[in-house]
């Protein structure tokens, strides 16, 4: 694939940047790209995991934040097993998610994706633990064109019991709370 | 010996794999080793937490192990991957990083649970109940073929989870050998099977399981084992949509491996769980005598 990337807004220091924050040795890449050679979800992404290496390494700032590759990443870590430099590279999708958060610059296509993980984590902060029907709930308000696909599985799902409609509430949720706030990006 | 049992919330009573820990826990009645709630844990924050917020996933976990310390236990047991290796790899990233854990501790507001030994489920099998399940099996499910899928999080990261071969692992299929079974040599013990995309982008598990159970079953496979709740749910779950997307048939029950060990040491089919999954078990309950 041809990328095309404008010069003029390259960060000459967003590898320092990534490698301080993360510990991650980037500019140990020499592309040989086994990373992307054994990634399962390659054939879905914009950028192949090398290329992303490639953008963090010259410093593509926007390219790797705005990316749908980062998040498409499901973290199997096959990458960072088989990388002959031990790039760590599932943890670099991390860092750059995080960062892109920041930074008010995550992929609107992958909406889905970023909706999920926030219902997912507010049932976190609510309950201290998951409960999957409330989650669910929200998850589904938030991307209802991807409700209909486990309207199918759900009913069964409470048939079978596995689906409890009380939230799991545990003693210590304030806790779990303070832990949010003192957690909270900048 | 008494162990801490991290349940983590995909396996708990009333949630969509608690069939694993149904089954878990009535293993564990009969072949040991004593397993005890840790009180008040609370969720490792698993993909969405490492995936959004480094520090937050880090505290999420860690507050367990501090937890499981506070109640003096040595080593936990974590039958679901995604927290196992979410436990190992928090506990392993604040011993090397002393401003991180500083953060953890003012979040945590404990000390960090630096000592505590976090074991997966295949290790606690293998570690402790080996001969207990060689003394007390009852039936064995001699030519039943199972594809043992370990997925990612049990074997990667390697160097700091340590636990078998990250591309050819063994522990599962030992296990299998030994309550009679047998194991099939396969391509996909590793493969990722899209884990957390499952509500987000359910088109990615469909075609990355798809290619799993055509692996298995061209192995010549009767039943897949798994140890992860996120794994049985993809291949389980979404069989049937899988089936309906690429046109065939694959119906091959996806077991836990907590279930078949249950089955060989003669405990009620409806007591592991088997009857709640989406894809019948029957043909495996049958095959033990």
């Amino acid at each position: 694939m041809k990328i095309k990337i404008n010069l003029s807004e390259r960060s000459s220091d967003f590898a320092k940047e990534v490698e301080k924050r993360s510990g991650i040795k980037v500019k140990e890449c020499y592309q040989c790209g086994k990373c992307t050679a054994g990634c399962p979800v390659a054939y879905e992404m914009d950028y192949m995991p090398n290329q992303i290496i490639r953008l963090v390494q010259i410093g593509a700032r926007r390219e790797a934040l705005t990316s749908r590759t980062i998040w498409l990443c499901a973290s199997c870590i096959t990458c960072s097993t088989r990388c002959p430099k031990e790039v760590k590279i599932a943890e670099l999708m991390d860092v750059l998610r995080e960062m892109a958060l920041e930074e008010n610059l995550a992929n609107p296509l992958e909406k889905n994706i970023t909706a999920f993980h926030e219902s997912f984590l507010n049932s976190v902060k609510k309950h201290g633990r998951i409960s999957e029907v409330w989650m669910l709930n929200e998850y589904k308000m938030k991307r209802p064109k991807t409700a209909l696909q486990d309207l199918v599985v759900a009913p069964q799902m409470i048939g079978k019991g596995k689906l409890s409609f009380l939230p799991h509430n545990i003693k210590g949720k304030d806790a779990i709370s303070r832990i949010f706030k003192k957690c909270k990006p900048k | 010996m008494k162990i801490g049992y991290y349940p983590g919330c995909a396996i708990t009573r009333g949630s969509s794999s608690e069939e694993y820990g149904m089954s878990v826990m009535k293993v564990s009645q009969v072949v040991g080793p004593v397993i005890e709630e840790i009180p008040d844990w609370n969720c490792c924050g698993a993909s969405s937490a490492h995936a959004t917020n480094h520090k937050l996933s880090t505290a999420l976990s860690v507050r367990n192990l501090s937890l499981a310390e506070k109640y003096e236990y040595k080593e936990i047991l974590a039958p679901c991957p995604m927290c196992s290796q979410r436990l190992i790899i928090s506990q392993k990233d604040v011993q090397d990083d002393e401003a991180l854990r500083k953060e953890v501790e003012d979040a945590i507001e404990m000390p960090c649970g630096s000592s505590v030994k976090v074991s997966n489920y295949l290790e606690i099998i293998k570690n402790y109940c080996m001969d207990e399940i060689a003394q007390k099996i009852k039936k064995s499910a001699k030519g039943l073929k199972v594809a043992c899928y370990y997925g990612c999080l049990l074997v990667r990261p390697p160097k700091v989870l340590k636990f078998d071969d990250p591309e050819d692992p063994q522990s599962m299929d030992e296990i299998v050998k030994a309550i009679g079974a047998q194991p099939v040599d396969w391509e996909f013990k590793t493969n990722c099977c899209g884990g957390g995309f499952t509500l987000s982008r359910t088109d990615v598990v469909v075609k990355l399981t798809n290619d799993i159970l055509e692996g298995a079953v061209e192995a010549g496979a009767d039943a897949i084992a798994v140890a992860c709740p996120m794994c049985h749910a993809n291949l389980d779950m979404r069989q049937k949509k899988i089936e309906k997307e690429y046109k065939r048939k694959f119906n091959i029950p996806i077991v836990y491996i907590s279930e078949l060990i249950g089955l060989s040491l003669g405990l009620g089919s409806i007591g592991l769980g088997l009857d709640k999954h989406f894809v019948d078990t029957k043909s495996v309950v049958n095959a033990y005598s």
